[in-house]
């Protein structure tokens, strides 16, 4: 069975925590027992409690299976990007070097590129995946498009993303203010400058030296 | 002085080990034998989980996505909450003290060492008399549990002595919350927050010791909600907010007091409500005029502007919801602090409507069950008081003893401890209490304890605090017994048994039972079942304000919990406090606040500073809290390999400014020295903490522990330790702590 057309996946870093239920969470996962296919990342903790879950955005057009040399990596008619196949993959780490996210690991133990399936096993049978059912702050969010509208009246989602020259359009959604862009410009997004500036002044961190925060 | 950190012998023997998936937890092809809905053990959230069992044994978990409150949500602690069962370090037999034996306990019978815990008690009491033993209690057990404790100090033992681990989580809410409005509980159910257009969080690490509240909190923003985070630090919650307000630790009521100054000049008052609904308005109102923005600056480390646009945004919201944690709770004014919180609240009027609310967000599981039907030192069921002749009478009915019999009030978790140092208290039973991890300054509490002729503790694990013990009982795991606790919003909610106690182990109230048998006082000890036991509570607690006699397992199930009060079957509970037009049992029908006017109290709460601030000798401010993969003193979570994963170890955050003027560079190992003893750990510089505050997180023991320095300066009226402010230096280290403090 399919994963549901009406059930999308939407990923709003303005939420996360840091928590790590995600990551706790999806190596519980049945078709992966024991491994994490999401990662946390940590901005910069020593600025900003900021992390982001990093999920695979399941591309219409996968730069990992572009670039797989033994065709290993196979988008199923539902979108789902899964993990490479295992009698196919050379562990040669072009997709891992390759995804614009940073999404594939190399399960060196196995010579497996192994990555996040949107939990095949759970949302092929009607189930939320795991990842999305457990987050407490709702950062990572399963649902039809009806209900992240009633939800979230002043965020959208988008899925389509500019690195640089490369447009990819994904799956999965980001959720960002309903005043941004239709596309996200990946760079302009964290606020690095042309030079690889850090991003200006954190309001609430001047609150710590006595400033107004607001 | 010989390490406070067990002996490599002990932790070989008893852990803490950290438990990862293996077998059946690791084989995706293992078909669970049932699914079991039940609560997390962890905190005061209690979300719904369903437990996986096969082979008597809980091998996963599955969200369980009808619980109202998370809706299958769950932070990592819920999570690996399973990897707590099946442990090698679970005690599986009853251990008795012995130099001999590896690890310096041996393996003893079950009816031996009832028998001898027994047999030491009596010799105790007839030695000394009846107060001679104390009891140390938890509010992470069964309110069941923490019921039978409450009676078994004062039916079994008689002693006066008995307090519970409660004191140092949510008693400061409790005391401001039963002056002002007569009730202790959170006003409003959590999807009250969802309504408001105004959320106030004052000391509260939402995000990691509250996660699922933060949805609540995220989903009201969503709906154009403001929210404003009150935190010498930058936390989760505080990331995305729309006003930060980095508090000078323990200076909490001046920035209340601030506030409702500015209220009262700008007129942002509800007169009405105030007039017709409160009493002690003016000489509150009056108490707050020396509170100008300026000085509340000075006191609170706040910028005047942004004290203003704080006053600005309360004072002119339609609706609001005020949440307050152990941020302003731990201090030694903590209840000055929640009153303060409670005044700007009642001076809006806005309580006790759709959207209106207050709550504190309380920590530990069972926290507000467990504080509510007796295990309290001066407390009986039902939110009775000891010391009042008329409860005392209705309970000792129900328990079919005199009321003379029962014991007079006797003193807080702390004073209990002093009173063993001082030789006054000589034999301690203690379940579900980690002192020596959890208490301030424990290197007096280890001396303590180590002082007592007999300590007999009960425990799944073998805690540090029973490192001095005596015997140690094996009890029973949150998944091996039934019963009933009240979440944060005030909901009973039914825990469910998944698998038996393996081995020797037996669940706790089965073990006081016994000891009451050995004793030779099993009258009122014979309870069968746990649902026996709230089938007493039920009657003990009717009449009370904490009314629990309308609840029933069967009730809790069908309904997803219940509310209380609940004085009768066919009552649908109470999810929110205080609306107008309500009944309730103390006012009857004058008002909404459980006084016999029916109205609420405005009561003075005069600022004082906490008992050490900062000197020329100990120039910063300590801090203490938790971490999102830790609970309490640590002795579950420290067990579960992935948890432990995720936070290894203790650190101290220190802002950029004084690391560098202390030459401290990240990871770099520093000592935190205070008046009661060191700690060296290694440094996380961030900018996310106020420069004159470090902070440490408390989850773990020895040299490691952070309540080797906090105080045990305590408020004179809830006896909470002020674990959130006292006076520190720092400085670089040469080595790793060896604890020759």
């Amino acid at each position: 069975m399919p994963v549901p057309e009406s059930h999308e996946f939407f990923v709003d870093p303005g939420r996360c925590i840091g928590c790590n239920a995600c990551v706790q969470a999806c190596s519980e996962c049945d078709t992966h027992k024991g491994y994490a296919m999401i990662q946390l990342d940590i901005l910069d903790r020593a600025s900003s409690p900021q992390t982001i879950p990093v999920v695979c955005m399941h591309c219409d057009s996968p730069t990992c299976a572009e670039v797989c040399p033994a065709d290993a990596i196979k988008r199923t008619a539902d979108g789902v990007v899964q993990s490479a196949r295992k009698p196919r993959c050379i562990a040669c780490n072009n997709c891992v070097l390759a995804c614009p996210f940073g999404v594939p690991k190399m399960n060196t133990g196995m010579h497996l590129m192994m990555k996040c399936d949107m939990c095949y096993d759970r949302t092929s049978v009607g189930k939320k995946p795991m990842c999305a059912s457990v987050c407490p702050s709702q950062a990572l969010f399963y649902g039809t498009r009806d209900e992240i509208e009633r939800l979230r009246p002043s965020s959208q989602p988008i899925h389509t993303f500019r690195f640089g020259m490369q447009e990819i359009t994904t799956k999965v959604h980001l959720m960002v203010r309903r005043d941004s862009a239709s596309a996200l410009n990946v760079g302009a997004a964290f606020r690095l400058t042309p030079a690889g500036d850090l991003p200006g002044e954190d309001p609430l961190l001047a609150a710590m030296d006595g400033g107004t925060a607001a | 002085m010989p390490s406070t950190d067990a002996s490599p012998a002990f932790t070989e023997r008893f852990g803490p080990h950290p438990s990862r998936s293996t077998g059946p937890r690791l084989d995706p092809g293992a078909v669970p034998d049932r699914a079991v809905n039940t609560h997390c053990c962890f905190c005061g959230q209690q979300c719904g989980i369903t437990l996986l069992v096969k082979d008597e044994e809980v091998i996963g978990f599955e969200p369980w996505m009808e619980f109202p409150f998370n809706q299958g949500k769950l932070c990592p602690k819920g999570v690996k909450r399973y990897l707590q069962g099946a442990h090698p370090d679970r005690l599986t037999h009853a251990v008795a003290a012995d130099e001999s034996a590896p690890g310096g306990f041996r393996p003893i019978a079950y009816d031996e060492a009832v028998a001898r815990v027994a047999s030491e008690i009596d010799r105790i009491q007839r030695a000394y008399g009846p107060a001679a033993v104390g009891c140390l209690s938890g509010a992470s057990l069964t309110t069941e549990k923490a019921y039978l404790m409450g009676k078994f100090a004062r039916v079994c033992l008689k002693t006066p002595y008995i307090d519970y681990n409660g004191r140092l989580c949510m008693v400061s809410a409790a005391a401001a919350n039963k002056k002002a409005f007569g009730i202790d509980r959170a006003a409003n159910p959590w999807s009250d927050i969802l309504e408001t257009e105004l959320v106030w969080i004052s000391g509260a690490n939402v995000a990691e010791c509250a996660p699922i509240t933060t949805d609540y909190v995220w989903q009201a923003r969503e709906r154009g909600a403001r929210v404003i985070v009150v935190d010498p630090r930058l936390t989760p919650i505080a990331r995305t907010c729309d006003l930060f307000l980095p508090i000078r630790p323990g200076t909490d009521i001046a920035l209340f007091a601030g506030v409702l100054r500015l209220m009262i000049e700008n007129d942002w008052l509800d007169h009405a409500f105030i007039r017709d609904h409160t009493i002690g308005w003016e000489q509150v109102a009056a108490s707050v005029e020396e509170w100008t923005p300026r000085r509340t600056a000075e006191v609170t480390g706040i910028a005047e502007g942004s004290i203003r646009k704080a006053a600005e945004w309360w004072g002119q919201a339609k609706s609001s919801f005020l949440l307050h944690a152990r941020g302003i709770e731990h201090s030694s004014h903590g209840v000055a602090n929640c009153l303060g919180a409670i005044h700007i609240v009642l001076a809006s009027g806005r309580i006790g409507r759709k959207g209106c609310g207050y709550a504190t967000i309380t920590g530990q599981g069972n926290g507000q069950g467990g504080r509510e039907h007796g295990q309290k030192c001066d407390q009986l069921p039902g939110g009775r008081d000891l010391a009042n002749p008329d409860h005392r009478a209705y309970v000792a009915g129900v328990w079919g003893v005199p009321p003379d019999s029962l014991p007079a009030p006797g003193v807080d978790a702390y004073e209990l401890i002093r009173k063993i140092d001082q030789g006054e208290i000589r034999g301690l039973l203690s379940l579900c209490f980690n002192p020596v991890i959890s208490l301030p300054d424990n290197a007096f509490v280890r001396r303590a304890l180590d002082k007592l002729e007999f300590y007999a503790a009960i425990d799944f694990f073998l805690n540090d605090s029973a490192r001095s013990a005596d015997v140690v009982l094996p009890g029973s795991l949150h998944e091996e017994d039934e019963g009933s606790v009240t979440t944060a919003e005030g909901r009973v909610i039914k825990i469910n048994k998944a698998i038996a106690c393996p081995g020797e182990a037996r669940e706790d109230w089965r073990i006081v039972q016994d000891i009451a048998k050995a004793l030779g006082r099993p009258q009122g000890f014979t309870f069968d079942s746990p649902g026996a036991i709230l089938e007493e509570l039920r009657v003990a607690s009717k009449g009370g304000v904490a009314d629990y006699s309308g609840i029933t397992y069967e009730r809790l199930e069908r309904e997803n919990g219940i509310f209380w009060p609940c004085p009768a079957e066919g009552h649908p509970g109470t999810p929110r406090l205080f609306e107008p037009g309500s009944w309730n049992a103390v006012a009857k029908g004058s008002g909404p606040f459980y006084f016999p006017d029916g109205k609420a109290r405005f009561v003075p709460a005069p600022y004082a500073p906490p008992a050490e601030v900062p000197d020329s000798e100990f120039p910063l401010i300590l801090t203490t809290g938790r971490v999102v993969s830790h609970f309490l003193s640590g002795e579950q979570t420290r067990r579960i390999g992935p948890l432990v994963d995720q936070c290894p170890e203790p650190f101290i955050e220190v802002h950029p400014r004084t690391a560098e003027a202390l030459g401290l560079r990240e990871g770099d190992l520093a000592t935190a020295e205070t008046r009661r003893g060191r700690c060296t750990l290694p440094v996380r510089v961030v900018r996310t903490i106020r420069p004159d505050t470090i902070f440490i997180p408390y989850h773990w023991p020895g040299t490691r522990s952070a309540n080797q320095l906090t105080i045990a300066a305590q408020d004179p009226i809830s006896k909470i330790p002020e674990y959130k402010a006292c006076a520190v230096r720092l400085f670089k280290a040469a080595a790793p702590s060896n604890g020759d403090a």
